[in-house]
């Protein structure tokens, strides 16, 4: 019988389930077992399952004007405890750094004064907004979600990519791809433990709550989408569905003597809290963009007298600036007096003496980014560019150093995923997703892991068409558990006391039925 | 109407109302024990099995879940199961078909002849589906093609008792199995009631006001106090109270439980929930006593047996 596994390359790229030499790596054993007793049928019998369970559900993304299923991989992404134990850590350091950078950045500038970053860095960065200057968050916390991009090299060592501390989106896929995984892979899930992740919504909300405005009892915490045709728009409207709180539209709320309200049926609602889903440049027609639908006017003048608590904060992009990005390392250092735990990718910044030079000269075997973008929008990948395109790409770099940064070409790592009856490596990266309510950070066990669909395509966003798989945190011990056990002691009923469930007394007369059998009508 | 149409219909609602709660309470069953790495599988079979009136084989063999799905879901015979039930409901469906709409019975028939093919043991999650979304249907065409008589009283009422029944087992199912059983987040969804709850509370509630919210909530259909007011309801429709000092039997059994938990402080019945569940599955099911004597009786039973002179 063919092996969905059989002519399995073995890539350049580090492979996550196998090492090309020793066979399925120890965290994946089980998975790959039970994988191989599969055919080709029975596994894509499953991902029709996933993919059907998607659409009744419209976990749907917007690709490019259309609506789909959010692609969901039927091979889930194993890892490993200790693995694991590392890298949530390294997390949330990185988040604990750019929340001390952002309060710096938005209050005295110590790390400029010390000389950790150029001022220069920061105040031509798009996302720096000065309107943001001087708010004062009431627990601290500016980065209240944030989701921090991690790849393995060709080494197997895990590097950030990229901070997004704006409006991380991709939550709602873990939770959802968990749910369509448990009913579709049952005795796996049966045989491993895995971690759940299913804790996300009440962490969520506990982290918004304790940032309401002070002297709040009983904060009213919503959700501000831009609409029902956001791309994100399932993952608003599970975020409020499971949190329990209002999904607005920017047309709901309205704000007046220094407060925000809501428009409901039983008149005005003071809200306290938004978990906004809609970029900065949109949210006040006042401070930013004045064309904005999105928004509502005068939001950030009830965040600057403290009244509303916008999360995650105004001017938090300045933190995603790719630029800023190849500081981070040292920032740790400088706020924290740690060791960074997760390494940066190599990065060339522009504007240093002689890079541009190099870069320039070396531009068909770099990746090159824009600083400000996401979602993979305006990447130039150097070894798959037309010579025009690299022309073109010249210029602009010229024109605007300061816009552009440029890495070395990653080889993600590679894991295997179902392309047509097959199973093929393909390349993908992972966000872990962490929660910050002012005390602690908690990481969401695993994160969304992306894979890009077509062969060899480094880029996994989604709006690239990328895919999605579900992650597994293996084993870990349930230490709250243990402790709740001794006083709540399970008691049980004896069979015979149970309350018996009756039915129908004339269903049982079964001599009845018999006679009436008999009865042939002639 | 004959009374054994009138028991019919009485047990039409309440064996499809049985199918839906079943299917409710084994999917999240089912669902916990493979979502949570540190579920104990076997304890919390015994304790499904225990209040599903069910035996458990004896303490040295696993209780595991395809032992609990066989027996609570896909087994034809047993009036506690799905399957069971359905096929039930589809009898009484049949010596009732004079009086229910065409419709109605067409549901019920089309249910139990496609029930084999949906009894897949790979998929439970499939089934539990299918049959919530079967038992919706039977609830809309009772809801919208029925006229408000004695018919439409009679399966309410037993619809009603029913829930009030499945509630009360599905909140011991917690009280018994302690931390091996499901939680209330996971119990709410079973009902269905999690969305409505989250909204009602937003979110950060207690363990306290979740249990609240199945046992007295007075909006939420599924709720306990909900349930129990709808049987009143129907009773009341069969038959306005005319003697001034008493009420009839099944009333005072539903009244009393009823009361018993609305006029007490939650904590208190929290304390003792397996017991005050035990009561209120005790009073729903003296009151379908109450009933049949009251509606039903049946001519008793005689045996002729021949004799020489």
């Amino acid at each position: 019988m063919a092996d969905l596994f059989d002519d399995y390359p073995a890539g350049q790229a580090w492979d996550e389930m196998l090492d090309p030499r020793t066979g399925p790596r120890s965290a994946y054993r089980r998975v790959h077992a039970a994988l191989a007793d599969l055919t080709a049928g029975e596994l894509q019998a499953r991902a029709d399952t996933l993919a059907r369970s998607y659409l009744t559900q419209g976990v749907t993304f917007d690709f490019a004007g259309e609506e789909r299923p959010f692609p969901l991989d039927v091979v889930p992404r194993v890892i490993g405890s200790d693995d694991w134990d590392r890298v949530a850590p390294g997390v949330a350091q990185r988040v604990k750094a750019l929340e001390a950078f952002l309060a710096d950045v938005y209050g005295q500038q110590r790390a400029v004064a010390d000389g950790v970053i150029p001022r220069s860095v920061i105040v031509s960065s798009t996302h720096f907004h000065r309107a943001a200057r001087g708010i004062q968050p009431p627990n601290g916390v500016r980065v209240h979600v944030s989701g921090i991009d991690l790849v393995r090299d060709s080494l197997g060592g895990w590097r950030v990519l990229e901070d997004n501390v704006r409006v991380p989106s991709g939550v709602s896929y873990v939770l959802s791809n968990r749910r369509a995984m448990t009913q579709t892979f049952p005795e796996l899930f049966a045989a491993l433990r895995i971690r759940p992740v299913s804790d996300y919504p009440r962490r969520l909300l506990a982290a918004l709550t304790a940032a309401a405005p002070a002297g709040v009892d009983d904060p009213t915490v919503v959700v501000l989408t831009p609409g029902v045709f956001n791309s994100a728009y399932f993952e608003h409207s599970l975020l409020a569905r499971t949190m329990g709180v209002e999904l607005v539209e920017g047309r709901d709320l309205f704000c007046a003597g220094g407060r925000v309200w809501m428009r409901t049926t039983q008149g005005r609602r003071r809200v306290d809290v938004i978990y906004r889903r809609v970029d900065d440049e949109y949210l006040d027609p006042v401070a930013f963009r004045s064309d904005s639908l999105l928004g509502s006017p005068g939001l950030m003048t009830c965040a600057r007298n403290g009244s509303v608590t916008i999360a995650n904060a105004v001017g938090n992009g300045v933190a995603d600036d790719k630029l800023v990005y190849t500081y981070v390392p040292d920032m740790i250092r400088y706020y924290l007096g740690e060791e960074p735990i997760l390494a940066n990718v190599d990065t060339w910044r522009l504007e240093d003496e002689g890079a541009l030079e190099e870069v320039l000269d070396r531009l068909h075997e770099l990746v090159v980014k824009p600083v400000d973008g996401s979602g993979g929008k305006g990447l130039v990948v150097g070894p798959r560019a037309t010579k025009p395109e690299l022309d073109a790409l010249r210029r602009r770099l010229q024109d605007d150093p300061r816009g552009w940064i440029a890495q070395p070409v990653i080889q993600l790592s590679t894991i295997p995923t179902l392309i047509d009856d097959r199973l093929r490596p393909r390349h993908t990266d992972r966000r872990p997703f962490a929660v910050n309510d002012g005390d602690d950070v908690w990481v969401l066990p695993g994160g969304l892991t992306r894979v890009a669909l077509p062969e060899g395509q480094l880029v996994v966003n989604s709006s690239q068409g990328g895919g999605s798989k579900d992650t597994w945190v293996l084993g870990g011990d349930p230490a709250w558990r243990g402790a709740a056990r001794s006083v709540d002691r399970p008691q049980s009923v004896p069979v015979d006391s149970a309350v018996p469930i009756e039915g129908n007394p004339n269903d049982l007369r079964a001599q009845v039925m018999q006679q009436q059998q008999q009865q042939r009508e002639a | 109407m004959l009374s054994r149409i009138a028991e019919s219909l009485f047990w039409i609602g309440r064996y499809v109302e049985r199918a839906d709660d079943t299917a409710r309470l084994l999917d999240v069953h089912v669902q916990i024990l493979l979502e949570d790495p540190w579920a104990e599988e076997d304890l919390a079979c015994r304790s499904l099995l225990s209040v599903m009136d069910r035996a458990a084989p004896p303490e040295r063999l696993p209780v595991g879940r395809e032992h609990v799905l066989d027996m609570l879901a896909y087994d034809r015979f047993a009036p506690s199961s799905i399957a069971g039930s359905l096929v039930s409901a589809r009898e009484n469906a049949r010596r009732a078909r004079e009086i229910i709409s065409t419709e109605l019975w067409e549901c019920l028939n089309t249910t139990w002849n496609q029930l084999p093919s949906h009894m897949r043991p790979a998929r439970p999650h499939d089934y539990f589906t299918w049959v919530r979304e079967r038992a919706a249907i039977v609830a809309g065409i009772m809801d919208s093609a029925t006229s408000r008589d004695d018919t439409y009283s009679f399966m309410m009422l037993g619809r009603s008792i029913e829930r009030a029944d499945m509630t009360a087992r599905l909140l011991a199912t917690r009280a018994l199995a302690g931390s091996a059983g499901p939680g209330w987040t996971t119990l709410l969804r079973s009902c269905g009631a999690h969305e409505a709850f989250l909204r009602t509370y937003r979110g950060t509630a207690s363990d306290e006001r979740a249990a609240g919210f199945l046992l007295l909530d007075r909006l939420f259909p599924r709720s306990i106090v909900f349930a129990l007011n709808q049987a009143e309801a129907s009773l009341a429709a069969l038959e306005p109270v005319v003697d001034r000092a008493t009420v009839d039997d099944a009333r005072r059994h539903i009244g009393h439980v009823r009361t018993n938990l609305e006029y007490r402080p939650l904590r208190e019945v929290l304390d003792a929930l397996p017991r005050e569940m035990e009561k209120v599955q005790r009073a729903c099911s003296a009151a379908s006593d109450a009933i049949r004597g009251r509606y039903f009786p049946s001519a008793a039973e005689t045996n002729w047996v021949g004799e020489a002179l």
